[in-house]
């Protein structure tokens, strides 16, 4: 093939990021040691090397163990298990894939939701012969609280159920079922035997009655596109850059909708307007001309904003249309997952960093929490590591607020322990609460200036006050 | 099939690496850029000229010289400190001069223990940085997939594997206490071959010794090592041979290996690479020391 038409076509490749699922007996890493042995992403060197690991660490007899492959961390090899998120890459003629690899045991709950929040589709190992476990009720869990709208479920080890269309039929049956319940919007299912190869790759000659794409054909075509509301346009500010008196520009990257120079802005919390002057695409800008500008600008893209007045924004703030706000709350309901040995506690104060804004809140109510094996919902008063529970959280100031659902980017956040710094939660908005401690910030009362600086020292120097905003 | 309104893959990480990098200029007071001269560093300094872009680089390049790069190498550093303006800082570890650290003499695992390592916490302490801003990709190596995009480091430049932070969404974690820092890597997700069409397609100046030409090379350990200046032991440089070679990564040019090659231009650079049945790294001599070499070399601190 001519290299020049192969790079032509290749500029224009798709990028797809998906998540694996499944314990280690599921054949997870085989799998994903067999798309990118059988998609060539695996060198000789490689391959060379994971000859002799085979031989010292490896479960599969004369066979290459394709999990040596992929299973990174000595310590992981030496235990023959995947503890921690590993990232691959592969790429088809359509698409640059990125796999988040992830443990499946219930001790690692946490790995798994971080490999799930960034993916578009999540593959669902089933062991054929054992059908829907626990694990598989877990796993399909975290898929939906991430909001991962495609799931494929790969029906692993079919050559040990003798390639069975009735095995298959049922096990996809009770999976639909499953998927009603969680709500997941979309499945596909597969037959494969990861460990031969029968439908990763190419189409399988044992199953002849599956009228199915394989895994990587599935993968390569599949539509994940979202439809882009222009006018919900959400730009997080992520930086201000000012080389000189003359430039003042707001760099972020765009989280929803679109925008055009002239559209009226919103800079929230503040709620001031203003206009968009001019916007700089960074991806356009050149050695020669670093001020390479552009009408309008989409979701995805790193820009950098101009207004046409002197408004005051900072880090931190979200710019909007000024015809489609959001609700701006300091009190939300969220799911939460805690991600620490030390269990959260409520009432203290933890740092909430969403999208470039950390502002501090603490969790005032447990509603409940969720069995992520039963779904079954309980009371409880603390969190522990892996708990995954709906909470009240109360911010000590109000922050512009979109529901998970309706955008990822501006609807997650996480909570950082304010003492060891280590990022001790995950959480999704749910919604805006309507307290009565809202009025403690919306307060009708007025303070002199001596107590706005009283106010302010205090929230400065001693954030573990939880001091309210005035 | 794509939707028009959804950006191609090389869009998405360039936007992704923007990002990061924004990130890093706003929430730290003291970041570097390490600066290595090689491809992949190419690729992020164009980046960060593109996130900053009216403005200069709010941080300074780092390049830690073992006084073993090929010449070339300095020569092009120079050249691009010279043409973009950014602030250059160099660091070579004093007692390994005073040592005379040979890779020659000395072995790769001294030599890159000294220099290299070394070299590098002595310029991460002098120059107090809080975030450095590192080169690796995730397709590099096994230890690297499993990598943090803001990687903590404690007090003393240590990896822990094991613990490291969890890192959801786009959001990341930038608290530390003094003394700590944050290794960032803003092209994880890029890929060897995503790395080359992205220069390909941006026009960005690497150095010529990622091109096929005729080099003066000895063989050493199986590998095919350039003659680049006198230090070379003389019963090695009497071996010398000329042929066609060029070089998949660029670092000390006693242990990089060269690959017989007629590529001279980028597609066919690229074409060669996707028909090749061998990773990037195996031209390094430094991985092959042991296995889950970089694993132990990463926890040590090295990048």
């Amino acid at each position: 093939m001519d290299i020049i038409n192969y790079l032509k076509e290749h500029e224009n490749k798709d990028m797809l990021r998906f998540l694996t699922c499944g314990s280690v007996d599921d054949g997870k890493s085989t799998l994903i040691g067999r798309m990118l042995y059988d998609s060539k992403m695996i060198f000789d060197d490689q391959l060379a090397a994971a000859e002799s690991e085979s031989k010292k660490y490896g479960t599969t007899g004369e066979k290459i163990d394709m999990a040596l492959l992929v299973d990174g961390l000595q310590s992981e090899r030496e235990q023959g298990i995947t503890i921690d998120v590993a990232y691959r890459f592969f790429a088809t003629e359509n698409r640059k894939f990125i796999i988040a690899d992830t443990p499946g045991h219930e001790q690692y709950t946490r790995n798994m939701v971080t490999g799930a929040s960034t993916a578009d589709v999540a593959i669902i190992l089933i062991d054929a012969r054992k059908g829907i476990l626990t694990q598989t009720r877990r796993h399909s869990f975290i898929v939906s609280l991430l909001g991962i709208e495609h799931v494929v479920v790969a029906i692993n080890k079919m050559d040990l159920v003798d390639f069975s269309e009735d095995v298959f039929n049922e096990i996809s049956a009770s999976y639909g079922a499953l998927a009603d319940e969680l709500g997941i919007k979309n499945t596909y299912y597969i037959p494969v035997s990861a460990l031969d190869g029968d439908n990763v790759v190419d189409k399988s000659e044992n199953t002849p009655w599956f009228a199915g794409k394989p895994l990587l054909g599935l993968l390569d075509g599949m539509d994940i596109s979202k439809e882009i509301k222009a006018e919900n346009f959400r730009f997080p500010v992520q930086y201000v850059n000012r080389p000189n008196l003359d430039f003042r520009g707001f760099c972020g990257t765009i989280a929803a909708g679109s925008v055009e120079v002239g559209d009226e802005i919103t800079v929230l919390p503040s709620g001031k307007t203003t206009k968009v002057k001019s916007i700089i695409n960074a991806g356009d800008i050149s050695e020669a001309n670093k001020n390479a500008t552009t009408a309008e600008a989409r979701v995805q893209m790193a820009i950098t904003i101009t207004t046409e007045d002197e408004v005051d924004i900072s880090r931190g703030d979200m710019i909007v249309h000024t015809k489609s706000l959001p609700r701006v709350s300091n009190s939300l309901k969220v799911m939460l997952v805690w991600m620490d040995e030390k269990p959260m506690t409520l009432g203290r104060a933890y740092d909430i960093k969403r999208a470039t804004s950390v502002v501090s809140g603490s969790f005032e109510h447990i509603n409940y929490k969720i069995d992520v094996n039963t779904y079954e919902r309980t009371q409880v008063e603390r969190l522990e590591l892996n708990d995954i529970a709906s909470c009240k959280i109360l911010l000590t100031r109000p922050i512009a607020a979109d529901s998970y659902k309706e955008n990822k980017e501006t609807g997650s956040f996480i909570v950082v322990d304010r003492i060891s710094n280590n990022t001790v939660g995950a959480g999704m908005i749910v919604g805006v609460t309507k307290r009565d401690e809202d009025k403690s910030v919306h307060s009708h009362k007025t303070y002199s200036d001596a107590e706005k600086a009283l106010n302010k020292y205090i929230r400065d120097n001693f954030p573990e006050w939880d001091c309210k905003e005035v | 099939m794509i939707d028009e309104k959804r950006l191609t893959h090389l869009k998405q990480l360039e936007a992704e690496s923007i990002h990061i990098l924004r990130e890093v200029a706003a929430e730290f007071s003291n970041p570097v850029m390490m600066y290595s001269v090689g491809k992949d560093s190419s690729v992020m300094l164009h980046l960060a000229m593109k996130a900053f872009a009216p403005a200069k680089l709010p941080f300074p390049l780092l390049h830690v010289d073992t006084l073993w790069k090929f010449k070339e190498m300095i020569e092009f550093r120079d050249q691009r400190a010279k043409d973009l303006g950014f602030d250059l800082v160099v660091h070579s570890n004093p007692e390994g001069i005073e040592m005379n650290i040979s890779p020659f003499e000395h072995g790769s695992k001294v030599h890159t223990d000294v220099m290299k390592t070394q070299g590098l916490k002595q310029a991460l302490n002098k120059g107090g940085y809080d975030a450095i801003i590192g080169g690796a990709r995730r397709d590099e190596e096994k230890s690297r997939a499993k990598e943090r995009i803001f990687s903590f480091r404690d007090k003393h430049h240590r990896w822990d594997p094991k613990n490291q932070r969890p890192e959801l969404w786009n959001v990341y974690n930038t608290a530390i206490q003094k003394g700590e820092s944050v290794r960032v890597f803003p092209i994880s997700n890029w890929t060897e071959l995503d790395i080359w069409q992205y220069i390909y397609l941006e026009g960005i100046p690497i150095p010529s010794l990622y091109f096929a030409r005729e080099h003066e090379v000895v063989e050493m350990d199986g590998v095919k090592i350039m003659v680049d200046d006198e230090r070379m032991p003389e019963e090695l440089r009497k071996t010398a041979k000329k042929e066609m070679v060029r070089f998949r990564t660029l670092g000390c040019y006693p242990l990089t290996g060269a690959i017989n090659s007629t590529a001279t231009t980028l597609p066919e650079i690229i074409k060669e690479m996707l028909l090749s049945t061998s990773s990037e790294r195996e031209g390094r001599l430094i991985d092959k020391d042991q296995e889950g070499a970089m694993e132990l070399k990463k926890i040590e601190g090295y990048f």
